[in-house]
Formats: structure tokens, sequence, C-alpha cells
């Protein structure tokens, strides 16, 4: 048994080219692309761009005309393209599994391949069906039939991580589900992937599964390059010309909403007290501080009320319960789309954040968010000019 | 959440058993019946000595014993060479071969089975195996038909899944392919078989016996009971084959693709 899982190996393209034969035009031209280890890369662009000839080709189930392609070091032409496929994880839309088999013996191929016993394969099919979800009991020996679409692609990645491979390639994996299943199985396989590491190559023409999903986003451009190559907030901020922006569509400012967490920003850091907290000691802290309030906790830092300079006056002791009590909180895993949803429900103007335990972390106003935003373009144009000058 | 529990509980309900009921075997009960109420009256009918020569029961079990093994040879022979020819005929490589052979064994099927008997007698010699290299040829298209229909309507993402996670061509199409053409194919196989059933009685054109001989006999010697008894048991013996088929088509084919 693989008890740390192999986790993901760099790939390099190196001036890969494929033609069909009769085909006119190149359907990949010269590309070269750097897949880290351990990141998940996005093949980004239209039909027809040539996103799934070049994913192909890493696994050779299209040989390349000319080029390179080096997986962990290793050149794929000298590796015996079935041998490769096996240490190769494959998923494709609407998975692909085979009808006639049960789930088991669908997971199963793989690791018979390679010469696995049964007891081997019987535990790694249990313990994959319960790594993406699935009870075994229940799943092991059904036919995929019965599944539902997303179901079935969840056996179609326990299929592909059969045999603890390096790297996974998935060809639209999700594009053939509801949007609710889509959703969730992307959350998941981020999750999966916090675990795992593996080096995955994703092809998508969905640009807002690119940007969540994605470490690294490559934009393909036909035909058969890529136009830009670069994380996906970059993308957002700094696309490289007029295809980029257009293929991206309008909002790309909502879509950096998406792609950031609260946990990510700076927030307003309102002052706070305990309930414990010496009234007239708050009230001058308030004072000094100069926003007027502050946010009372319970003594795990959990937020309880905003209190104001008023609720102090004239108060001795301890702070107690006065106060207006808060409304709601807003996580610090919270997109900002989320929280920016939260802010226009809110009754106040500020809502508090709150971290790990439901702790205290900082507060949010529109004003925090309109600031975070602009720091974010900032600091992508400062990037990339900082890049530009390096080149 | 609600979705997927729901999935669960009918991913736990049992299959349906096919078959396991005896409601399988009414059909095979009826058609032998048939069969031996038929024996049964000419054993028991006022017979003349003509009628006698034909219809005493060892000569019936003789001529049905030839029968079936004139079919169960030609339909051996085209398993042997359909198969096969099948899966070449749907390679890549040799896909353009494929409309001069589906040609050719038109021919075979097209060709009325009386001339091609008597042809084929009159090229090798009259016997046994004469007989079954004309069945043979006649029945061939559907088996090989349906095996390339049936190896080409498989889905191409399930063969390019396959060799995505490193099967080999030949593992593809042991382990995917051919279980998922096998409906198909089988039905072909089943469609073979009876037509073997009816063409092998014109084996007798050639004395190479079988029930047919009792319908030659009865014509010649203008006696209907003969006849009519030979004309039963072929049918007879057709359906009781075409009920093996169904059944080998039903426990043969893989399950989950129902």
């Amino acid at each position: 048994m693989a008890d740390q899982p192999t986790s993901g190996v760099p790939i390099e393209l190196r001036k890969v080219t494929k033609a069909f034969p009769g085909g006119g035009e190149p359907a990949v031209r010269e590309l070269d692309l750097d897949i880290p280890a351990g990141e998940i890369v996005v093949l980004l662009g239209p039909s027809g761009c040539g996103k799934t000839t070049t994913m192909r080709m890493i696994n050779r189930l299209i040989e390349p005309t000319s080029g390179d392609i080096l997986i962990g070091g290793q050149n794929s032409r000298g590796i015996d393209p079935d041998r490769l496929r096996r240490h190769i994880g494959y998923v494709i839309q609407q998975a692909g599994l085979f009808p006639h088999m049960t789930v088991a013996a669908n997971i199963a191929q793989v690791p018979k391949m390679l010469g696995w016993d049964k007891q081997r394969i019987a535990e790694r099919v249990d313990e994959l069906l319960e790594l993406v979800g699935l009870e075994p009991g229940t799943y092991r020996d059904t036919y995929p039939r019965r599944l539902s679409g997303g179901q079935q692609q969840r056996v179609g990645v326990a299929r592909a991580l059969a045999a603890d491979p390096p790297v996974l390639l998935m060809d639209e994996p999700f594009g053939a589900l509801d949007p609710i299943s889509r959703e969730r199985l992307q959350d998941e396989l981020l999750r999966l992937q916090d675990d795992l590491a593996k080096t995955i190559v994703f092809v998508t023409h969905d640009v807002d599964e690119a940007l969540k999903i994605g470490d690294h986003i490559a934009v393909m451009q036909r035909p058969g390059h890529i136009v830009q190559y670069a994380r996906p907030a970059e993308i957002l901020t700094n696309p490289a010309n007029d295809y980029v922006e257009q293929f991206l569509g309008a909002g790309s400012s909502m879509r950096l909403l998406r792609l950031t967490k609260v946990g990510d920003i700076e927030l307003d850091q309102v002052l706070y007290a305990s309930e414990d907290a010496d009234a007239q000691e708050l009230r001058a802290d308030i004072e000094r501080d100069g926003r007027g309030y502050a946010l009372i906790t319970d003594g795990m830092r959990r937020p309880l009320r905003w209190i104001g300079r008023d609720h102090l006056e004239g108060r001795e002791g301890p702070v107690g319960a006065t106060g207006d009590a808060i409304t709601g909180t807003i996580s610090h895993r919270m997109t900002l789309q989320d929280a920016l949803e939260e802010l226009l429900n809110a009754d106040t103007d500020n809502v508090p954040v709150v971290g790990r335990r439901q702790a205290y972390a900082g507060s949010l106003s529109l004003a925090t968010v309109q600031n975070a935003i602009a720091a974010i373009k900032a600091r992508e144009r400062e990037r990339r000019l900082r890049r530009v000058e390096a080149q | 959440m609600t979705v997927d529990s729901a999935a669960a509980r009918e991913a736990t309900t049992p299959e349906p058993e096919i078959g396991r009921s005896w409601h399988v075997f009414l059909p095979l009960l009826g058609y032998l019946a048939v069969g031996v109420a038929m024996v049964v009256y000419t054993q028991l009918a006022p017979l003349d000595s003509i009628e006698r020569g034909s219809l005493n029961l060892p000569f019936l079990l003789r001529r049905t014993w030839e029968h079936i093994q004139l079919v169960f040879f030609s339909t051996v022979l085209v398993l042997l060479v359909a198969l096969p020819l099948g899966v070449l005929l749907t390679r890549r490589g040799l896909r353009r071969a494929t409309p001069y052979v589906l040609a050719l064994v038109n021919v075979g099927q097209a060709t009325p089975a009386v001339g091609l008997v008597v042809l084929l007698a009159v090229v090798f010699q009259i016997g046994f195996w004469t007989a079954v290299a004309a069945l043979f040829a006649y029945s061939l298209l559907p088996t090989l038909r349906n095996t390339m229909v049936g190896l080409d309507q498989v889905d191409p993402r399930l063969t390019d899944a396959g060799r995505g996670i490193g099967m080999s061509a030949a593992g593809v199409l042991f382990k995917v392919e051919l279980p998922m053409a096998a409906p198909v194919i089988l039905s072909g196989v089943r469609t073979t078989l009876v037509l073997n059933v009816g063409t092998a009685g014109i084996a007798a054109f050639i004395g190479s016996g079988g029930l047919g001989d009792l319908i030659t006999t009865g014509v010649s010697t203008q006696r209907n009971l003969i006849l009519v008894t030979g004309c039963v048991l072929i049918a007879v013996l057709a359906l009781i084959i075409d009920w093996l088929g169904g059944l080998a088509q039903r426990y043969l084919a893989p399950k989950g693709l129902s």
C-alpha cells in the first residue's frame, strides 16, 4: 500500500508541434510550457485551439510531430506508451467508465495491469472510494449506469488515482455535469489536491472553472499556441492582449472578488475588548482610536456586540452587556464576492470577520473591499513591470 | 445531498434476477410437445411400407442427429472465420478492405441456397462437408456483419479511456470492445444458427442427410405425412435452437449494460 501518496513531478514541453496529416495548419505549434510539480495547470481556450491535443501529447495518445516532452526530467519518447500511461492518471468528460464492469473493477484496471495482488487491489479500491466520498460498501459492486453523473466522475477520478501516479491529466472532466455537482466536484478536487499535491493538467473552455481550479492558467489561441501563461489573478488584472481580454469576457473585477478570500486581504482592525474590560478605559481607547466604536468579544475572542462611545457614557466598572448585538459574521474563508453579498445585506456598515474557532480577525466594510481590489491590481501591475524590467 | 442519497438507495436495490423463473422454459416445453406429438403420431398411425421406411424411430433420430451436426459444424466454422475477420476489418489499417470483403460475403448470402449447394457439389463432391461448406457460405454474413457493427458502435470515448489508462490495443479489444459488442455479436450468431437450421434441409439434395431428406422423400413419393413430418421437425428444431440462442444472449452478454 502506498502510505505516502506520490507527489507530482514537473512536466516540460519543449517546442512541441503537432501537425495532423492533411490538416494544413499545425494543431499545436512550437509550444513551450513549464508545468511545475504539484500544481494544477489549466489549458484554457475555445474549442479547436489545440488544448486537448496538447494534453493528449503528454501521455502520447497523440504523438508529437516534433519537440520533446519531459516528465519528471525523463523524455517521454523513451518510454513505452502503454507503460507511460499506466503512470499518468487520465480523466475524461463523463468519466469514460466501462459500463460492463463494476465500480471496483473499473478502479482496479491499472493496478491489475501493474500486477498488484488481489488483496492489495481490494484494499486500494476501498481506500480510493472513501477518498472521493463514496461509501465502499454501497458502491463497490454497482455498475456505472446506476450512478449519477457526479458519482461517475468521482469514480473516474478514483480510477485515475488508483496506481498513485504523480501526474493527472483531466480533459473537461466536469463539463457534462449540472452546475451544483460541478461546483462540488471542483471543491473536492481542490481539497484532494491539498493532500495529494499531484501535477495536474486540466483542460477546460470554462473561464470560471479555470480561475477557480488553476494555480497557473495557459490561455491558448488557435492555432495551437499559448497567448498568456500566468497565475489567475494576473490574467484577470493584466490580460496579455485583446484576445485574452475578450475571452475572459466582462466582469474581471467581479471575478477577482470570487478569486480572493477574505483572509487574504487587509482587514480593518477595529478595536476590540472583552466584556470584563473597564468601561472608562475602553472609552478612552475608543476616543484615541478615532473610529468612535469598538467590538465586544467573549472570552474566546468571539464577536458579540458593537459598542459606541455613547454606550459607555458615565458607566463604571466592566463593560458588561451594553451595546448592539452583531447581526452576523463573515468567515475568513469566504470569497470576497460572498462577503460582499453579506455586507450588502447587513444592517451595519461594518461586519466582523472571524477566523479559526470563530475568533475575531478584523472587520470588513465596502471600503475595505474596494481598497483590497485596488491593492491587488496595483500589486499585479508592479509584478508585471518588475518582470518586464528583468527581461 | 438528497440527490446523492436517492442515487445511493437506487444503487442498493438488487438487480432483478433475470431468467431465474420457470417462465423462461415455457416456450421450450411447447416446442418439445409439438415435436413429440408429431413423432408419436407417426409411430401410432397406420403406415404403408414407404412411409414405414422413412418414419421409423431410429431413422427419424438419425436424420435429426445429422441435421444437428450440419448446423453445429457450419456454425462453428462461421464463428471461427467471422469473429477474427470482423475484428480485423474494424482495425484502422484494414478498414479500407471492408467493402470488398462484405461484397464477397454478400454473394454467398445472395446466391439461392439450393444453387449454392448444387454448385459446390459439382465443384467438389457430394457429402457432409460439402453441405457444411455451403451452409457456411450462406450464413457467414449475419455473424460477420454484426461483429463489425457491434465493434463499430462501441463508444470511442471508452476505447480512448482504455488506451488512456494504459491498456494495450489487444487489452482494449478483449477487455472493452468485445464485451461491449457482445450483445450485437450474439444476436448475429443467433441469426446464423436459425438460418443454418432451415437451410440445412437443402443438404439432402446432395445426399448429405439431415431432416431435409424427409421432405425430398415425401415430395418424390407423394407421401404427405413424410413431407409434413420433415417440415414440422425442422421448424421445431429451429425454434428450440433460437430459444437456446436467446438464453445464451441473455447470459453471455455482460452485466451492467442495461
